[in-house]
């Protein structure tokens, strides 16, 4: 059972496979000191980690030598156990995919050639080759029909960085790496091929090694995070909650920044808070049902609803009589709404700049599904900080402890039910 | 005699020379461009092997091509051998140089990108960095391709084929009734026949040079 299976990891369509670096450095000829120094760091099959750290710190030149496009200098490199230290670059790269700040599209290729080209020097056939590239193109969000042909001068940014995950998966590699693939776009963009990558991520179970000197990227993204500083060596790696509740030293709570809290409200999710029910009122409803649900409710403020069940105004008590009884001219409109996957720090800033002091969740369609409020937010907010104090806590004592227990199992015979 | 009276006269001498002197112009581009680019090639990646051959290269320009000719001579003998040496050597400056600039104007994250998919170091160059180098060194062919006629001329000198013939016959007979007729039926051939070759370089850079990188 624990015999490897060496090789062929990629053979089969593949999810993730583990990478191993031992004690890897890299000397650049002609510099004193090592670019990176002795670093060891195992990523486990699936998983997504970041390496994160300041600019110049090795972070590109550790993830280059995953791939070999830069020979250490020492060390070693396993991925699914076999040594590919010293095996062909060329072939190694194709079970590799690699994406790039910039897209690295080639310009003179059409986007489908551009993801082709990967699928047919491992000797796809025609067919298959053509199918994949609709298929990839679809993966990433892109109307195979509308940008097959296209060159990438004829995409925008976010578009060209789509395309170069798309190739950079085309040959269903078990392994992405990908340096700063998001750097050169605008944030907005950003966020939303971010969002993308974690929906991917969700769907393929690669093994991604993600460079970012972006800290708050790496907390979106990562499920463990490598903090580097110079030379390469790992300050601290584990997931993101931990290094936000317990960063190792100073270093890393330098890099994590002020507000390690308010960061941690982009680990959490809308969907996991509660959201509460709202009384709500439609735009159609007669002016005299309005009146008695606020006379009626625990509530002194309604959210009125549009045709098509999709927020549109707060409504409060004193609005009515001040508009003259005209729902029309009465309340505040509704600034902004989030979804289920927003983060809570989305939320949060929504309800500051709601004047309602909440905000409204809706559904795929924009409809209306409850509100999270203030007192929600804090709330989750508090439990979530305590909490990740409790696991700290407990992760610490937690070999002794699993040593005790096991003491204790074997004394009583094993009996458990 | 009129100039209109020579030319239909002398129509199928002129056209033959017309003829030779566009086949030894092409032929030797086409030896100087494989050249050149090979020498490109070679020579890009190193920062000191890259201006050893544009120097070497443009050497050969500041030789006159009368000198040069008349150097080869003794060596090649005449006719078409110290022809073909000579426009090749001349044409390489343009070539190597542009494909040279072309080639390192590439950009650094595409090759990395190349190679980072697992292309060998082959298909990087001829699938990648060639492509996109293209448009520069087929501006160099053209550029080259304009001087040689000029020089295929001089040729004629050493006996080689060519419009040329027809000029220095002129020179040579000053005075006579179809001097002038002479001198400027060669000048006026070479100046149509760099006209139809660049023609033809605007059509071969729209069919070789790819959409998505043409301007
Ligand atoms: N090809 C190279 N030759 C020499 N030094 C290099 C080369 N590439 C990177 N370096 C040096 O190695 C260090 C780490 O670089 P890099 O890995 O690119 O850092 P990062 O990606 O974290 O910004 C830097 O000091 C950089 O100057
Ligand atoms: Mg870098």
């Amino acid at each position: 059972m624990t015999e490897t299976a060496t090789g062929t990891a990629a053979a089969s369509a593949a999810s993730g496979a583990r990478i191993q670096l031992e004690n890897l450095t890299k000397r650049y000829p002609g510099s004193p000191s090592p670019a990176v120094d002795d670093v060891s760091l195992e990523i486990k099959p699936g998983e997504t980690v970041i390496l994160v750290g300041p600019s110049g710190c090795g972070k590109s030149t550790t993830l280059r030598m995953i791939n070999r496009l830069i020979e250490p200098t020492s060390g070693r490199i396993r991925i699914d156990e076999e040594d590919v230290t010293d095996i062909d670059p060329v072939g190694l790269r194709r079970k590799i995919g690699y994406a790039i700040q910039a897209s690295g599209l080639f310009p003179h290729m059409t986007v489908a050639e551009n993801i082709a080209l990967v699928p047919k020097m491992v000797g796809w056939s025609k067919s298959r080759v053509k199918d994949r590239v609709e298929e990839m193109l679809d993966l990433v969000g892109l109307d195979p029909r509308e940008f097959h042909g296209r060159y990438p001068r004829q995409l925008s940014g976010g578009q060209q960085q789509r395309v170069g995950v798309a190739r950079a998966l085309a040959a269903d590699p078990p392994v992405l790496l990908m340096d700063e693939p998001f750097g050169a776009v605008d944030p907005i963009t950003r966020d939303h091929l971010q969002d993308e990558l974690i929906r991917l991520q969700r769907e393929l179970h690669k093994t991604i090694v993600f460079v970012t000197h972006d800290f708050d990227e790496a907390i979106k993204l990562g499920d463990r995070i490598a903090v580097l500083r110079e030379r390469s060596h790992i300050a601290q790696f584990d997931t993101p909650e931990a290094i936000l509740t317990n960063p190792a030293d100073d270093f890393v709570s330098g890099f994590v920044g002020a507000g390690a809290a308010l960061k941690r409200l982009n680990l959490t999710r809308v969907r996991d808070v509660g959201i509460a029910d709202f009384p709500t009122v439609s735009v159609d409803d007669p002016i005299e049902s309005i009146f008695n649900k606020l006379r009626e409710g625990p509530y002194n403020e309604l959210l009125m609803l549009d045709r098509r069940n999709r927020p549109y105004k707060w409504l409060r008590r004193g609005d009515l009589m001040r508009a003259k009884g005209s729902p029309a001219r009465a309340g505040q409109l509704v600034h902004d709404t989030v979804t289920r996957d927003a983060t809570l720090h989305d939320a949060l800033e929504a309800v500051l700049i709601d004047s309602s002091g909440r905000v409204a969740v809706t559904g795929r369609r924009g409809e209306f599904i409850g509100v999270v409020d203030m007192e929600t937010l804090m709330n989750s907010v508090q439990e979530m900080l305590q909490a990740d104090r409790l696991a700290a806590m407990e992760h610490e004592h937690d070999l002794e402890e699993l040593r005790h227990h096991r003491t204790e199992t074997e004394l009583e015979g094993g009996a458990d039910g | 005699m009129s100039f209109w009276d020579y030319l239909a006269g002398h129509q199928q001498q002129l056209l033959t020379d017309a003829f030779q002197q566009a086949s030894a112009v092409f032929q030797c581009m086409v030896i100087a461009t494989l050249l050149g680019i090979a020498i490109a090639l070679l020579t890009y990646r190193s920062a000191w092997g890259g201006n050893l051959a544009i120097t070497t290269t443009a050497t050969f320009l500041t030789v006159p091509s009368l000198a040069l000719i008349g150097l080869l001579i003794p060596l090649v003998g005449l006719g078409v051998p110290p022809t073909v040496i000579a426009l090749t050597l001349y044409g390489l400056l343009p070539v190597v140089r542009n494909a040279i600039v072309g080639l390192r104007g590439v950009d650094p994250s595409l090759v990395d990108a190349a190679k980072g998919i697992g292309m060998s170091r082959v298909a990087q160059l001829f699938r990648v960095e060639l492509p996109l180098a293209w448009p520069p060194i087929l501006t160099g062919i053209r550029v080259a391709t304009q001087m040689l006629m000029g020089i295929a001329a001089i040729a004629a000198y050493a006996s080689g084929p060519g419009l040329g013939n027809e000029i220095f016959r002129g020179i040579a007979s000053l005075g006579s009734a179809n001097a002038i007729n002479q001198v400027l039926a060669g000048t006026i051939g070479i100046v149509i026949l760099a006209l139809l070759f660049d023609a033809a370089y605007v059509l071969l850079g729209r069919l070789t040079i790819p959409r998505g990188i043409r301007d």
